[in-house]
């Protein structure tokens, strides 16, 4: 198993995880996923792929280090994202009952071993 | 941002809006333009028309000769900017969208927002069949000047 796939087998075995997707940030563009139904990557991975570029520029701009992990939430859920390596985001959509501090914990061990 | 036809004005918008583009030309497969953004001059428009229709009809016989279905996108990822080329179905027949983005967006949010453009465009579509007015060459000068007119406001 590649590191990728691993790192979105780790990410979807959390409790209350919808899928995880690996992002070129720059490009937006999805480089793999698991995804269950009704969850829309290119969307998803568009969209956030944006966000972390967007947070990365501000934070650069601040003089701040770029985000280790960002946390968008939402009424029915949340988005997780960990830059890693390589211009990769590892994306996790997760519903409102997730373990969100194991999801935390386990996005950015992956991350760090994206490549 | 200027159309020929008003149906395409708010579903243009929204995806100027939404994604950044700094070029956009809406076109016929036959290269006649049915909107524009950004373009300052006419012969731009014009050029832009003609090169991007000729390469989607070049990449779908290329696609056919291959015994691939029809290619989505074509997109060119430069420095400092890139440039996608789609074709689409429209209840008016075949579409093609080009598309100038610069590092400000990115291939992912211009191809998200294009889609949902296309799915607006299907859905305003007039359904009534114009009847087609067969291109003379008397009148395709006239025509020419008027759709230019529009499109420029000049």
């Amino acid at each position: 198993m590649n590191p990728t796939q691993a790192a979105l087998d780790r990410v979807t075995r959390v409790p209350g995880v919808r899928g995880a997707l690996v992002v070129a940030a720059t490009d937006g563009l999805v480089v793999a996923e698991q995804l269950m139904d009704g969850v829309d990557g290119q969307a998803a991975a568009a969209l956030t792929g944006s966000l972390v570029g967007r947070l990365c520029r501000t934070a650069e701009g601040a003089g701040l280090r770029p985000p280790a992990f960002v946390h968008l939430r939402g009424d029915a859920g949340s988005v997780l994202a960990a830059p890693g390596p390589d211009d990769l985001v590892l994306v996790a959509v997760v519903g409102p009952d997730a373990n969100l501090g194991l999801a935390r914990l386990e996005m950015i061990e992956a991350a760090g071993r994206l490549a | 941002m200027r159309a020929l036809e008003p149906w395409v004005v708010q579903p243009l918008e929204t995806f100027l809006a939404e994604s950044g583009a700094r070029l956009t030309l809406l076109m016929t497969s036959s290269g006649q333009v049915v909107a524009q953004h950004g373009f300052s001059r006419s012969v731009d428009v014009m050029t832009a028309a003609a090169l991007g229709a000729a390469i989607v009809a070049s990449t779908e016989e290329l696609g056919r000769l291959m015994g691939a279905a029809r290619f989505e996108a074509l997109v060119h990822g430069g420095q400092r900017q890139s440039c996608m080329l789609a074709a689409f179905a429209t209840p008016r027949g075949r579409w093609i969208g080009l598309v100038v983005f610069g590092p400000e967006t990115s291939v992912g949010i211009v191809r998200l927002f294009f889609d949902q453009m296309v799915q607006q465009l299907t859905a305003l579509a007039p359904r009534e069949q114009q009847p087609a007015a067969p291109m003379l060459a008397e009148n395709f000068e006239t025509e020419l000047n008027a759709s230019l007119k529009a499109l420029f406001g000049r």
